[in-house]
């Protein structure tokens, strides 16, 4: 669901077609029937941005059905545990829960609290300047606290057991059929199928994408999706769990040792503009049981891998040298502020926004604001040029001599013309080695940002400036070598491996102290370059050992290549069954073994249970497999670490033409909207009335650049085009292979049409149901251009993560004459 | 010649590994194609086929359209509404290096030849571009590549899938088989690729896929003499736009040259019988 796998997956999507070789049923949820479809066991059409009345009808049928895996679910969730009095959920609110402030649109989530515990200290509130809580890092499950109260027969009215129940009470087949557009006897068949393949000797798996996180609920569907897979004790087992797919190569490693600005690497939050010490910073993020009681020993050695010798204790550690944020920074927000002269300059490392970010006229509109922008990139992308040729310019909206910024373009090297390392979907870390010089100007990023490093350093030498030190202390030495002076990828990773005192490469994170002792760029990549081998460099063919293929790379953390595997055996230790053994207690040597490296603490036997006031590691259970939650559980409710809600509920998206049959809060009540001329919003769903989402071809690669360029690609998807059904074809008069506006209050883009019965129209709430499917790679420039189908998207994002929502918007579609494209 | 690569293409499948001698070849499993395009793209690179224009073809997501000098792999996808739904079948075509060839047969310069793997390909710097081989291919698989700027040496040469006859010297696969990611393309030695094709095929009728067939894995479905590349379709040839029974042209050709020149002798014998007749 919400991943079009084999379209933009292929490599990947071998093992799912392998699987299917083997007997297991592929069920592909989806709007569009898409290659994946054709792959599938079988296709269910759904409206766009209606996944979590789909998948809370799951968690209804297998709650009322009583499918659940109870021997997982009791021990390892905390469907037990007691919800505090005060709590009321949006059966009692009409999609509100308790703790709605409507003045600052966010939640006061102290009633979210289970009984007899303090708000965790991850919670929101307190943090940050701005008018809606910023909370920041990847600090999932905090808790404050005693052990809270807990129901283990599930009979307590408010245990989180009877609160799901009744959350998803509504949920019915009928409801579903009715939201969704989902025939219920189909969606009877796909629960029936999940539950069927769950349990003691079998397991489902999810898989998403952006088709889940692009809306203004993403974050509330995959939890949606994470409490189906608990209850059917999917989680931490082999063939199980939910795996999100990511949209390049990379993008997870971006996301360790991040491009995002609210983490450290390793996702340590970044600390917040009250953090004013390291201690305050400790105190306020430091969890008392779980993998993060452990942060002061990750954060102090990044400290050391930044700053080296400079960073001591007499100094905080020169934690006073991090940057702080304030507020939302992500990158909507940036584009708004750029809008509004808050911003001089912009660096765009592979990036195309002008295209690829919902919106492209405000983004375009935007960078005309800079006073600089950077742009690196494999070709003269349209972010570059948009001041040049950008549709605003071809319509006489604006004139090249009257954008004030100044671009400068710098050729960037690609993954072949140098040595890296590539982390997929599976935390898998690989390394590639180069195998061709760059031409002419082309560099590598990694040289880029070190001789720009080392040029504001050498013009900053001679600054006595408190402020400058930070630059200055920097460790900066990566061996810049040879012609062109580049550094070595290979020292960045020992780097990030990092090294104790005696300069000997660690073993792993659990090496990493608190004392300044030890120094690692990247906590959960420590072990990367263990024993002074580059780990991500092992190639072993898999037909040379175990299933596993542990000697493959290397996957972080530890070279687990299953996250929280200690779920794979029983509370005792046992394998759940023969057929899904994976990682169990082995009495006799009182260790863990399995097939894959345990995800828990080696020795701790099953049955240990925490004393009085144990932190960290001792403070979990022998059978509490989440062990970077504070609990150790797999969260069915989560009182803290989401802002929107902690069950997830059915909200429509933004523009939606149906009404929420669930509740009367149309939309996600924490969705960020910006109210701006450029950024306006379809109000009326009559002016509207069809469903318009965006997606991906195997043949294009996101934003184009690296594929409009290419003749070979090229040529095999020449033309922007939109897929719609022939009875929608019928309706508005359109034409196969004609052209079509699709038209929304952010004006109009063409399209050629391609009328298929692979996008059929959906019965919802008694109507017949439109969608249209626009395909987002065409811009302005090279061998293939058209528009841009983000140009009829508006900015609205999910209040989490700030993710825009352009899998379901709204939109009207007319017959339209060919446009002017070259 | 160790030429497989990658991992099995069915679960619990070993691989075939040709060795020298072998006749080897395509089998091109439509059931398990994902319409990625991945060969189409692998065979232009490595095989420097270049791009002639880029325009869209209003069917579907295919914008190749058909086999020709300047694609010599063509991934078709067939939509098609059923009564429960619809379908999507995706197939990557190919030249079929047919046993008896009638492109071989017609060509006059010898340019197109048959090699020690059993193969049949052109040869550019042979070709004269006169065309005869064309109409002769019962596939349509041959034109001739006009007006590629960067590639003038090859203006009106003929040219055509060579099985990556570079790459089978040296010890590789070609390149389609090597580039698809759910080894819809196989390549091997013939009988092993037959008898794993049989089998793929009986799984998928036990699974209540009656449809599928195969289509050139032998002689029973042809009059080309076998074919190098055969396939696993999911549906009659025709919807793929197959010839239900391809016939080589010039399979009866000796026996017409034996007929004409029987008829010839006949009418000299008539001619030669009148004059001696008329000399009298």
């Amino acid at each position: 669901m919400g991943s079009n796998m084999a379209e933009n997956h292929p490599v990947g999507f071998q093992w799912v077609m392998e699987a299917k070789l083997k007997g297991a049923p592929v069920i592909h949820v989806d709007p569009r029937f898409t290659r994946t479809s054709a792959n599938a066991s079988f296709h269910v059409p759904i409206r766009a941005g209606s996944d979590i009345a789909f998948l809370g009808g799951v968690v209804h049928h297998i709650l009322e059905n009583d499918r659940w895996f109870k021997d997982y679910v009791l021990p390892y969730t905390n469907a037990a545990n007691i919800v505090g009095e005060k709590f009321r959920d949006t059966e009692d609110l009409d999609g509100l829960f308790s703790g709605w402030d409507p003045a600052k649109e966010g939640y006061d989530t102290a009633s979210w609290q289970f009984a007899g515990m303090a708000k965790a200290n991850s919670a929101p509130e307190g943090q940050g300047s701005a008018a809606k809580a910023e909370p920041s890092g990847g600090l999932g499950g905090g808790l404050a606290g005693a052990e809270p109260e807990r129901d283990e027969t599930l009979q307590h009215p408010r245990c989180v057991f009877q609160l799901l129940k009744r959350h998803f009470s509504r949920y019915t087949p009928e409801m579903v059929e009715e939201l969704t557009g989902v025939p219920k006897e189909r969606f009877v068949q796909v629960a029936e199928l999940l539950c069927a393949n769950s349990g003691r000797e079998r397991t489902s798996a999810i898989v998403y994408s952006v088709g889940w996180t692009q809306h203004t609920v993403g974050v509330q569907l995959i939890r949606t999706a994470a409490i189906i897979q608990l209850l059917l004790g999917n989680m931490g087992r082999p063939g199980g769990g939910i795996m999100a797919l990511r949209g390049h190569a990379s993008i997870q490693g971006s996301t360790d040792i991040p491009t995002l600005y609210d983490l450290l690497p390793g996702y340590i939050p970044m600390p917040h503009a009250e953090d004013l010490d390291l201690q305050t910073y400790l105190d306020g993020h430091v969890k008392s049981g779980g993998g993060w009681a452990r942060l002061d020993s990750y954060l102090i050695s990044l400290l050391k891998a930044y700053w080296g010798e400079a960073a001591t204790p007499e100094n905080d550690m020169n934690y006073g040298r991090l940057p702080r944020i304030d507020k939302d920074h992500s990158t909507y927000r940036t584009a708004i502020a750029m809008l509004e002269g808050k911003v001089k300059g912009y660096f765009l490392p592979g990036e195309n926004p002008a295209v690829g970010s919902a919106n492209g006229k405000l983004q375009r509109a935007a960078m005309a604001q800079l006073d600089w922008l950077v742009v690196r990139d494999l070709f003269l992308i349209e972010s570059a040029t948009f001041w040049q040729d950008g549709p605003e310019v071809a319509g006489g909206q604006t004139r090249p001599e009257d954008c004030k910024t100044e671009v400068f373009f710098l050729p960037a090297a690609a993954h072949t013309e140098k040595s890296g390392s590539f982390t997929n979907t599976q935390r898998l870390v690989q390394w590639h080695h180069q195998a061709i010089e760059p031409p002419g100007d082309c560099r590598s990023e990694l040289w880029f940002y070190y001789h720009l490093g080392r040029v504001i350093r050498e013009k900053l030498a001679a600054s006595k400036d408190p402020r400058d030190r930070g630059i200055l202390e920097l460790t900066w030495d990566y061996g810049a070598s040879g012609p062109k002076a580049e550094p070595s990828a290979e020292a960045v990773l020992r780097e990030i491996n990092g090294w104790d005192r005696a300069g000997r490469l660690l073993s792993g994170f659990a090496e990493l102290k608190a004392d300044g002792s030890t120094a690692c760029g990247c906590w959960i990549y420590s072990g990367i370059y263990a024993d002074g081998v580059n780990q991500a460099a092992r190639k072993k063919p898999g037909s040379q050992q175990t299933w596993v293929a542990p000697e493959w790379a290397w996957a972080w953390p530890a070279n687990r290549r299953q996250l929280y595997n200690r779920a794979s055996a029983d509370p005792a230790g046992n394998p759940w069954s023969e057929r899904k053994r994976y990682v169990w207690w082995d009495a006799e040597r009182a260790e863990w073994q399995g097939e894959d490296v345990p995800d828990f603490n080696r020795t701790k036997e099953p049955q240990y249970r925490p004393g009085e006031g144990a932190g960290g590691d001792a403070a979990l259970s022998g059978d509490a497999p989440f062990i970077m939650q504070g609990d150790g559980r797999g969260w069915l409710y989560a009182p803290s670490a989401v802002l929107d809600a902690p069950l997830p509920p059915h909200y429509e998206p933004h523009e939606s033409p149906v009404r929420n049959r669930l509740y009367e809060q149309e939309a996600n009540p924490m969705r960020e909207i910006y109210h701006h001329p450029l950024n306006p919003y379809n109000e009326d769903p009559e002016k509207y009335p069809f469903v318009m989402t965006t997606y991906r071809l195997t043949e294009h690669h996101t934003a184009g650049a690296m594929s409009r360029n290419v003749p070979v690609l090229s040529e095999l998807q020449p033309e922007f085009f939109c897929e719609i059904s022939p009875e929608l074809a019928e309706l508005r008069g359109l034409e196969q292979g004609g052209y079509a506006a699709i038209i929304t209050a952010r004006g109009r883009i063409h399209a050629r049409v391609m009328v298929t019965n692979r996008i059929a129209p959906l019965q919802v709430a008694g109507k017949t149901l439109h969608q249209v499917g626009l395909p987002y790679h065409w811009g302005q420039r090279g061998l293939t251009r058209g528009d841009s189908a983000n140009d009829a998207f508006p900015i609205v994002l999910d209040p989490n993560v700030h993710i825009q929502e352009v899998k379901a918007a709204t939109c009207d579609i007319r017959p339209a004459e060919r446009p002017k494209w070259p | 010649m160790a030429i497989n690569s990658g991992p099995p293409p069915y679960p619990g499948e070993v691989l075939v590994q040709p060795v020298a001698g072998d006749e080897v070849g395509f089998f091109t499993d439509s059931s398990i194609c994902i319409g990625c395009k991945a060969c189409e793209v692998a065979c232009k690179e490595w095989n420097n086929v270049p791009v002639d224009d880029i325009r869209y073809l209003n069917s579907s997501y295919d914008n190749t359209g058909e086999l020709s000098a300047n694609s010599w792999r063509h991934v078709s996808f067939i939509e098609q509404k059923r009564d429960d739904g619809v379908a999507w079948l995706m197939n990557s075509d190919v030249c079929k290096h047919c046993k008896h060839a009638a492109c071989l047969d017609v060509c006059p310069t010898g340019a197109i030849f048959r090699t020690e793997f059993d193969t049949v390909v052109v040869q550019a710097d042979v070709c004269n571009g006169c065309g005869y081989c064309i109409p002769a291919c019962p596939f349509g698989v041959l034109t001739r590549r006009e007006g590629i700027v960067d590639q003038p040496a090859e203006t009106h040469v003929a040219q055509k899938c060579t099985m990556c006859y570079d790459r089978l010297k040296g010890g590789d696969e070609p390149a389609c088989a090597q580039a698809c990611p759910t080894k819809s393309i196989q390549f091997g030695p013939l009988p092993a690729l037959r008898e794993r094709a049989q089998r793929r095929l009986d799984v998928l009728h036990q699974e209540g896929v009656e449809a599928a067939r195969l289509y050139l894995a032998d002689e029973s479905d042809n009059e080309v003499g076998g074919a190098g590349a055969f396939f696993l379709l999911l549906d009659e040839p025709a919807k793929y736009r197959y010839p239900e029974r391809p016939i080589t042209p010039t399979r009866r050709l000796r026996g017409m040259w034996l007929a004409a020149a029987a008829a010839a002798a006949v009418v000299l014998a008539g001619v030669g019988a009148a004059a001696a007749s008329g000399r009298r």
